[in-house]
């Protein structure tokens, strides 16, 4: 009898976590936001913005992003910037803080000169493109209420809708989330009358050193009709990045990780 | 036969490295080409009608020998204004602005060294420097060239110490680096020996300190961050940055002796940015403040803050203080028919940054305004960014004053205008 409840609770739990409980919306999220911002235990990328404005305007960014995660959720970035050739070398550091102001800092080099930057609104233009300072450090999870919408065989349907709807300029986004891998693979946001205005797609994604990445994004402003394409290229994990990288010390004098 | 040399100078070496331009020998090669005019806006009659007028190249490179990084950033210049083209690497009357040439090493995992020409900067304040006794050119900062050219160069050796308490930055600097001040030979000022503004024909010619190892400076900052708090303590000893001394006998302004501390914190707060930094400025030969030719100690202090207002629209604010000590005795020993200072000289400062047209569009005041003097300097600048090489901007800088000896109110015939185009490589 013993022996019989014991293999009942082991087949019980076999199909507990094969059959797993469908997850809820906030787990789903969670899942999501791990997969795409906090992916190993730090990383690098080089990346290639082109920036098309509507009268066919392009302009190129291209900057290399280390991230390392820190205490909790917390995460630190540094972007160094390689062109255009005025922003070349000027470096932007982010101690991104979950649920406090972030602390950021503008390296200029012509000028030696080590710039605190106002914490301000995240959802402005990360250096003149359609992605915003959000898109690239990600959005806390906890700014918004999440429903699962729909269910399909490859998707799932999450609608965010913001707690304080006064601090941003969408009343909702849906995001589109791949089952397998939890990337979200589409985005899009709907304004204060229930259009939709701005939209961003995963066009491309590699499996690297077993994680799914991203590596090629496009960001639209529906009613500008401007669009950029994010290219990501020498991606790696677990670089073995140390945290005093993300000081004034190594802004003055860029890690050979950048350079 | 000079002037064409010259020219020949100022043509080759721009054709050299923009031929090579971006990699060559695994050199980076950059830079740009600058073009701008300025114009007066009022009458001087002290001063030429056009205040700036010149075409700057500058060639950037940069190389690296395994650890070790070297800079040239030099800016071959053309300057219709001031036609002086005697090789002068000291100053800016020349056409070639030597902006830096460096090596920079880390010869353990707790030090970097970096030799040679640099630009030098620290301190909390915006376009207002208290404990950063670096040079400054003025002038370049007045007559409308970019905001970067108001840093001059240092010739020094600023070492960086990372002990696990602190992060210390000391700046050895053998020879004197005065800042490029006000002479009079394109800006005119208010000339305390003349009692009145005078311009080019009365050129100030000041005593520089000029004996390496012994005409030193050595400014030294120890700084760290606490908890996204940046806290900072400073120190420099050397010389006044501007001939604010006089020396009677020789009938000539001069550098005086000049020990500063102080401390700064910076941190963010009420969802912007504050920063507030103090400092002690001892006139060394003039520590009892009873000498009226030799500037007397002072207290600085500063206090500002920064937001973002709307989307990419920023305003930073700051309130600035000079509080001279000894004053009774500055009053007392103040020859007569001599304009005095007050005790207490203190502006304000309001910053607006504008971003429009996905950044390309920047708009840009900047404003002093100073109770105590009634005066103020009004900058603003328009710039907009055509492609990611090629910028136009137009700019201004209006000075207005009740007095013509105050500070701002001394440049008000210099108020002017220009507009400048940019090529970057």
């Amino acid at each position: 009898m013993k022996k019989g409840l014991c293999f009942l609770t082991i087949v019980f739990l076999f199909l507990s976590s094969s059959f797993a409980y469908p997850l809820t919306a906030d787990e789903i999220v969670e899942k999501a936001e791990e997969a795409a911002y906090y992916a190993g235990k730090d990383g690098r990328a080089d990346v290639k913005m082109i920036i098309i404005s509507a009268s066919g305007k392009k302009r190129i960014r291209e900057f290399t992003i280390l991230r390392m995660n820190t205490k909790g959720k917390d995460q630190k970035f540094y972007v160094y910037f390689k062109a255009p050739s005025d922003v070349r070398k000027m470096a932007y550091l982010v101690w991104k803080h979950v649920g406090k102001e972030d602390d950021r800092w503008l390296w200029l080099p012509a000028l030696n000169l080590l710039k605190r930057i106002a914490p301000g609104d995240k959802r402005t233009s990360f250096v003149g493109s359609d992605f915003y300072y959000e898109d690239v450090s990600g959005r806390d999870i906890k700014d918004d209420k999440h429903i699962l919408l729909k269910e399909t065989d490859k998707w799932y349907v999450i609608k965010n809708v913001p707690k304080d709807p006064d601090s941003v300029e969408f009343s909702y986004y849906l995001v589109w989330i791949d089952k397998k891998t939890f990337l979200p693979m589409k985005a899009e946001y709907y304004d204060k009358q229930g259009r939709l205005y701005r939209r961003i797609i995963a066009k491309k994604v590699e499996i690297i050193q077993g994680y799914p990445t991203v590596v090629e994004a496009v960001a639209e402003d529906l009613i500008r009709g401007s669009k950029t394409i994010n290219i990501f290229k020498n991606v790696k994990y677990n670089i073995g990045l140390k945290e005093r990288i993300f000081s004034e010390r190594f802004l003055r004098r860029p890690p050979r990780e950048v350079r | 036969m000079k002037k064409a040399f010259f020219l020949f100078i100022f043509l080759l070496f721009p054709a050299i490295s923009f031929a090579f331009s971006t990699e060559f020998l695994g050199l980076e090669i950059h830079g740009f080409i600058d073009a701008r005019y300025g114009q007066r806006v009022r009458e001087d009659r002290n001063e030429k009608d056009q205040i700036l007028g010149e075409i700057r190249f500058q060639t950037d490179i940069t190389g690296q020998l395994r650890d070790i990084i070297f800079q040239v950033k030099a800016d071959f210049l053309y300057d219709g204004v001031c036609d002086d083209r005697k090789l002068d690497l000291e100053g800016t009357r020349s056409p070639i602005d030597l902006r830096e040439a460096n090596i920079s090493l880390s010869p353990f995992y707790f030090i970097d060294i970096k030799i040679g020409r640099q630009i030098l900067t620290w301190g909390t304040g915006d376009l207002i420097f208290l404990n950063d006794l670096f040079p400054k050119d003025w002038k370049s900062f007045f007559i409308g060239r970019e905001e970067q050219y108001l840093k001059s160069p240092s010739d020094a050796i600023f070492i960086s110490l990372f002990p696990s308490f602190a992060n210390i930055d000391i700046a050895y600097t053998p020879k004197f680096d005065p800042d490029r001040y006000v002479k009079g030979e394109r800006i005119s000022f208010w000339n305390p020996i003349y009692r009145r503004r005078t311009g080019r024909r009365n050129v100030l010619n000041a005593i520089e300190p000029n004996n390496w190892f012994k005409d030193d400076e050595i400014a030294v900052r120890i700084y760290r961050n606490i908890r996204g708090w940046e806290a900072a303590i400073y120190g420099y000893y050397g010389f006044w940055k501007d001939p604010l001394g006089f020396d009677i006998n020789k009938r000539r302004p001069f550098f005086p002796r000049l020990l500063s501390y102080g401390a700064s914190i910076r941190g963010t707060y009420l969802g912007g940015i504050v920063n507030s930094e103090f400092s002690r400025y001892v006139s060394k030969q003039d520590e009892r403040g009873d000498d009226p030719f030799i500037p007397n100690s002072e207290i600085r202090f500063l206090i500002g803050y920064e937001r973002e207002i709307a989307k990419d629209f920023t305003a930073r604010f700051q309130y600035y203080l000079e509080c001279m000590e000894d004053y009774s005795r500055y009053k007392e020993t103040l020859p007569s028919g001599y304009v005095s200072k007050d005790e207490f000289r203190y502006l304000f400062t309001m910053r607006l940054t504008k971003l429009l047209m996905s950044q390309d569009l920047l708009l840009c005041l900047f404003t002093y305004y100073s109770p105590s003097d009634q005066d103020a300097y009004i900058r603003s600048l328009i710039k907009y960014k055509l492609t990611d090489e090629i910028s136009v901007m137009i700019g201004s800088n209006i000075f207005v004053g009740k007095n013509d000896y105050t500070f701002f109110g001394q440049f008000e015939k210099n108020s002017n205008i220009y507009v400048a185009l940019r090529f970057n490589y």
